[in-house]
């Protein structure tokens, strides 16, 4: 593993040194690094790339670790991952995936993860998307989540994207059982020419389910930015849609929110504001001190924090 | 000390080019060690004023000088770093900034080194439930005031604008607030209030009306006022 490598792992893992409990580490499309217990057991799958990840019955305070680095410009990674997660476990799973890319090809990596979240199971799904090296070869990830709640399940899922990705199409689909609690943040940061693009569909399909997401997002440069999401209630359910963005300079930001309750008891909502920094905003920490610029800076990092 | 010369701020309506006079020759000088209170009637140009002051808004006409030395043009920040502090009558809300962070930000400019602790609790907070709050919409209107309050003072400098303080600060006692102005005694200190018990403390008075304005020693404005004139002028007793 050379210096890149680390640094990459370092960024959108947090991982600098060899990780506790079980992990895999893909470079290029290969394992790398793998380490597998009972509680958290890593298969390679055989009929195609990727590997399934058993947490067992009633496993608590562990994580799991699944970096991909993709490091050879022009490389095109496709990766299925599926998470069972047995009844009773609580568990964080640290996913991400950097790109250094010092050629002039497009590099790729399309991950295809699916949860299956049994009865009263709990994650926490950590995702950190990274774009690296000067070369002018495209950085893109396309990442798609899918997750399957059954009853009393719990999902936490963060996904973060600060920077560096030329272009990027995120789906993620959720199906939630009866009080499955579903929560998203979303951050993402682009400049210069980048795309990004997330798009969420959840159903709430059990009495006393809910979903909460909340996406801050910073347009920089000539950047371009695009929010989907659609939530359907069909049971008694709660469901809540926060998209905020920042956009400066020549950004775009479209934010296209759709709700549709199926049921009388699903209750609804959707939020969304876009638009520059508030100008008030600038003068109370320039007054303060700050130059317009530091105050600039400071606003977009306590947004994206 | 610090002066107007001759201000004039005049807005122009963008869409129909209409003209429209908030502020007419302003000659003003407010002096270290002195508690000016900037009282008037609703959109007589209180917070307009102590925006030119602050360098947010610019006048149209006329010069702002701080130790004689002409600082119209210069930016916020600047203002700031010369040692101008402001309290805003309508505080701003940051999604993702906590109160922790405003203080660090107003604390490293200002030769305070006080912890930032300190400066909560002169404004009747309890640093330990609100340092790590955001400073987003689930802050009331009157914890937002005093917020802005310890704010200025973290910031510290050698002339405070204070655009009505007491709006929104009724469960804390007057006293503290008057007790925060008073500490501040050897600094300038302006602040825009209809508070009976704020415009007791003043030096000055400079009441202000779309006529114009009228400054001097409290007792040269306001005593003579007849008690229907304060009434119009909402001077509350509370
Ligand atoms: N940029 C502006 N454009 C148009 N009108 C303004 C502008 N700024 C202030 N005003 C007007 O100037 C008057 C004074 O406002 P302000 O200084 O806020 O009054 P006060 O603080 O005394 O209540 C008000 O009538 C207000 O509507
Ligand atoms: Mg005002």
């Amino acid at each position: 593993m050379n210096s890149i490598d680390k640094d990459l792992l370092a960024q959108v893992a947090d991982l600098h040194s060899v990780p506790q409990g079980s992990y895999n580490i893909r470079k290029n499309g290969e394992s790398v690094g793998r380490a597998s217990d009972s509680d958290i057991e890593i298969v390679s799958k055989k009929d195609k790339q990727g590997i399934d990840i058993y947490v067992r019955k009633n496993v608590k305070n562990k994580s799991v670790h699944l970096p991909v680095i993709v490091t050879q410009s022009g490389f095109e990674d496709l990766v299925y991952n599926d998470f069972y997660i047995e009844s009773g476990a609580d568990v964080v799973i640290v996913a991400g995936c950097g790109i250094h890319n010092s050629g002039d090809k497009t590099s790729t990596h399309n991950g295809i993860h699916t949860f299956h979240l049994a009865k009263n199971a709990k994650i926490k799904y950590v995702e950190k998307h990274l774009g690296l090296g000067n070369g002018t070869g495209g950085k893109v990830l396309n990442p798609v989540t899918k997750i399957i709640m059954k009853e009393g399940s719990v999902c936490e899922m963060e996904t973060v994207q600060l920077g560096g990705v030329t272009y990027s199409n995120r789906k993620t689909n959720a199906k939630l059982g009866k009080g499955a609690k579903l929560v998203i943040k979303e951050k993402i940061l682009t400049t210069d020419k980048q795309e990004a693009k997330t798009e969420f569909k959840v159903e709430l399909l059990g009495d006393g389910s809910s979903v909460e997401v909340v996406s801050r997002s910073v347009a920089k440069g000539e950047s371009k930015q695009k929010f989907v999401s659609k939530i359907v209630g069909d049971a008694e359910c709660f469901g809540h849609v926060e998209c905020d963005g920042i956009v400066l300079d020549k950004a775009q930001v479209v934010s296209v929110p759709e709700i549709e309750a199926k049921n009388v008891d699903a209750s609804l909502v959707h939020e969304a504001a876009i638009g520059k920094i508030a100008g008030e905003q600038l003068v109370k920490l320039m007054s303060l001190g700050l130059t317009k610029e530091e105050a600039e800076a400071k606003i977009i990092k306590g947004y994206l924090n | 000390m610090f002066q107007l010369k001759n201000v004039d701020y005049v807005v122009t309506d963008e869409k129909t080019g209409a003209k429209k006079e908030i502020l007419k020759n302003l000659n003003l000088s407010f002096d270290k060690g002195k508690i000016t209170v900037v009282t008037g009637h609703n959109g007589s140009g209180k917070s307009t004023l102590i925006k030119l002051l602050m360098g947010i808004e610019k006048p149209t006409n006329g010069q702002i000088l701080f130790d004689d030395k002409d600082i119209t043009d210069l930016a916020v920040n600047e203002m700031a770093n010369l040692g101008i502090s402001i309290a805003f009558q309508q505080p701003v809300r940051f999604k993702g900034l906590t109160v922790k962070d405003l203080l660090d930000i107003a604390n490293e400019r200002s030769t305070n080194i006080s912890d930032a602790c300190d400066f909560l609790s002169l404004v009747g907070l309890c640093a330990r439930e609100y340092l790590d709050r955001e400073l987003d919409n689930t802050l009331s209107g009157g914890e937002i005031k005093r917020i802005e309050l310890a704010l200025a003072l973290a910031k510290g400098g050698e002339v405070f604008l204070f655009d009505e303080p007491e709006a929104g600060i009724d469960l804390w006692s007057f006293d503290d607030l008057i007790g925060i102005f008073k500490k501040l005694k050897d600094k300038t200190i302006i602040i825009v209030s209809h508070q009976k018990k704020i415009l007791e403390i003043a030096d000055k008075v400079l009441l202000m009306s779309n006529q114009g304005y009228q400054m001097g020693e409290r007792d040269e404005i306001l005593g003579n006022m007849s008690p229907s004139k304060c009434a119009r002028l909402e001077v509350r007793d509370e």
